[in-house]
């Protein structure tokens, strides 16, 4: 991968009626890269994509192109394209002249448009749809309109914000194969906005998890589920049992009121941790073989796996098995030391809880702590 | 079905009553009373007469052609400049816009008038200064100026209607593909508000051709435009048939340029818009 920082934004932070939605941003991207900024709504993901193509301004912070600021570059300028959340096309023009439309306000000849047009509209499948109004388009045709309109313009970054959203299961699938395509074969640095972590970890180079208007954690798929940073990413990336634990020495971590062993170092004597363990990464063994012991409290059907829920000692484990376990039964659990995960302690700390509400339908869901609702709700009323 | 498109029908009733009443039957008496003389008698001397009146034909298309386009020039701005305010702003400029419609043409003819005539406010003031009075009234650009005072609204409301259905997103997306302000302007605005800039010229080209008191007040008789003509023949008995043959061939001229207009907005699809 080439090291040009295309984009570099520096301590970015900006509010909207006085209420803080981007805390301190730092984040470059570099040339060619697939970045995905994943997190919940309301984040701030759109609001650091239109920092990026000039359609909103950093109350702080400095944005860089290639090492030149561009704060004070007007969209129109910058050399960087936008898939919109919701696609925008022109409704008073045509596939082939929404598609047109960039390069005509650029004054490209008129033959060069017209091969442009037809190169990029092959590249994503919609060669014969010049003449047709986008209107009278699917979904997710107007959603290849929009990216070929963007793309046309060979800019150095695309930016797509949430473009797979209103599409259904099996059409977001086939674009998002379609889309990895695109990049690989444009070399055009894309920069990708999602909330769906999936969609994140099958098409990125790079991941930037993002929560309440700061960034969590930026690395490759892999780090980012094998390694997350704080209770947040972990949550928030895949299924996670988080757990309340100690580090007693390096290699050494307590949790579940027994001693593992486990790969992380560095950490201080005693000092209090959160512990991952994926669902996927625990053994079921006999009971009495068990590292931990607990009682099966529900069974899940998923087609490839069962997902089990074990009671250990009040906390609920959710686990992954291809081995099927009665309800009620008592069974041992067994973590290898490779699948403890041993983080910091964050503001996030102990907000994910265990999976007790989970498989239990909505029993114990209704019973969650009624003073909790009200205030969620006020807050909600303001 | 039988019951359903009977109820259908049925509810047709009272507007079929209306269009017979008022719309239909004053123009069987048009058509009528322009095809007869006086006692009642086929004829076609009022339509060949009309070559005496192709003059003032002329004159009142002229007046009325430049009123439009003068509240398109300033109309159309208008309309953006307040599309584009605080919701809250846009909607006390549409009322400010909408209050001189609800008074009466003839009220609001006379009071341009009072402001215009010699002796009127800004002649008065014109004195003051020392340019001494400029004669308005009775001049072309009077009436000229009584049209677009009258039917502004007509063209900016419209036009701002369709402005306001604008989404932001289309302006983003042309400043994202190159647009700086003004292309934005011609290459998407402009054309997704056709259909309000045909209503709006349809809603001001049509009174404007067929007024007959702001020529008569504010040309001060100096113009005869055809609303003026048809008017003056219809207060005589005698020249009814002429006067019945003038407002015929003006229809006919309205619902022409209607039609073109209409015809221009079906080839433009801007109106609707597509998410
Ligand atoms: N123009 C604006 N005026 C006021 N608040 C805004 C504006 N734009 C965004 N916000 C607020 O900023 C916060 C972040 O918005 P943003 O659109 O960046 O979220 P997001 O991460 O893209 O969420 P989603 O996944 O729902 O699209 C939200 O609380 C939103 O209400
Ligand atoms: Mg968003």
């Amino acid at each position: 991968m080439e090291q040009t920082k295309i984009i570099d934004l520096k301590n970015i932070s900006k509010s909207f009626d006085g209420e803080p939605v981007l805390k301190n941003i730092n984040l470059y991207i570099r040339d060619k890269e697939f970045v995905t900024l994943l997190g919940p709504s309301g984040c701030g993901k759109t609001t650091t994509l239109r920092i990026i193509g000039g359609f909103e301004q950093p109350d702080e912070g400095d944005v860089f192109f290639l090492d030149e600021r561009i704060n004070d570059v007007p969209p129109y300028k910058r050399n960087v394209n936008t898939v919109f959340q919701r696609y925008a096309l022109f409704p008073h023009l045509n596939v082939y002249e929404n598609v047109a439309f960039g390069l005509r306000v650029a004054k490209v000849p008129n033959n060069v448009i017209s091969k442009k047009v037809k190169e990029t509209l092959a590249l994503v499948n919609l060669k014969g749809f010049e003449k047709r109004a986008v209107s009278t388009l699917s979904g997710g045709q107007q959603q290849r309109v929009a990216i070929a309109r963007a793309l046309v313009n060979n800019p150095k970054v695309l930016l797509l914000d949430e473009p797979l959203a209103a599409l259904d299961l099996k059409l977001r699938k086939d674009m998002q194969n379609e889309l990895k395509a695109l990049h690989e074969r444009t070399g055009i640095t894309f920069i990708y906005v999602t909330h769906d972590q999936e969609e994140a970890l099958s098409m990125s180079d790079t991941i930037v998890v993002m929560a309440d208007g700061r960034i969590q954690q930026i690395g490759t798929p892999t780090d980012i589920y094998n390694e997350p940073k704080n209770a947040f990413v972990a949550d928030f990336i895949g299924e996670s049992n988080i757990l309340d634990g100690v580090m007693i020495d390096d290699f050494r971590a307590k949790f579940a009121g027994v001693e593992f062993k486990c790969l992380d170092s560095g950490f201080e004597k005693n000092e209090p941790v959160d512990v991952v363990v994926r669902p996927e990464d625990v053994d079921i063994v006999p009971a009495d073989k068990g590292m931990l012991r607990g009682t099966v409290t529900g069974v899940t059907f998923k087609g490839v796996h069962w997902e089990i829920i074990v009671d250990i000692k009040g906390f609920k484990w959710m686990i992954q098995t291809t081995d099927y376990c009665a309800p009620d039964s008592v069974i041992g659990l067994y973590i290898e030391p490779d699948a403890i995960h041993v983080m910091k302690k964050s503001e996030y700390s102990g907000m994910f809880g265990d999976y007790s509400s989970y498989s239990e339908e909505f029993d114990e869901l209704s019973v969650a702590d009624p003073e909790e609702e009200e205030k969620n709700t006020e807050a909600e009323d303001e | 079905m039988n019951k359903k498109s009977f109820l259908d029908s049925f509810s047709l009733v009272p507007h079929a009553v209306w269009s017979v009443l008022f719309i239909v039957a004053p123009l069987i008496f048009v058509v009528y009373f322009a095809f007869t003389d006086r006692n009642g008698n086929f004829t076609f001397s009022n339509i060949g007469a009309l070559s005496d009146y192709a003059h003032i034909f002329g004159l009142s298309v002229a007046f009325a052609l430049i009123a439009t386009v003068i509240c398109l020039l300033i109309g159309y701005p208008l309309a953006f400049f307040i599309s584009r305010l605080k919701p809250s702003k846009q909607k006390i400029l549409i009322l400010i816009l909408m209050l001189p419609m609800w008074i009466s043409l003839l009220i609001r003819t006379y009071s341009l008038m009072a402001l215009l005539d010699n002796g009127g406010l800004l002649n008065t003031l014109f004195e003051a200064i020392g340019i001494g009075p400029v004669k308005i009234v009775g001049t072309a650009g009077a009436v000229i100026l009584g049209m677009v005072y009258d039917f502004l609204p007509y063209m900016v409301l419209p036009i701002y209607t369709s402005m306001s259905k604008l989404d932001i997103r289309y302006f983003e997306a042309a400043e994202d593909l190159g647009c700086n302000g003004f292309k934005t302007m011609t290459k998407v605005v402009f054309p997704l508000t056709v259909p309000g800039i045909i209503s709006g010229i349809t809603m001001v080209f049509v009174p404007s051709i067929s007024t007959f008191y702001i020529s008569q007040k504010l040309g001060g008789g100096s113009f005869d435009l055809i609303g003026d003509t048809i008017e003056r023949h219809f207060q005589n008995q005698s020249t009814y048939n002429v006067g019945a043959a003038i407002s015929l061939v003006m229809m006919i001229l309205i619902l022409i340029s209607v039609a073109v207009m209409n015809k221009f907005a079906d080839d433009n699809k801007g109106g609707q818009l597509i998410v």
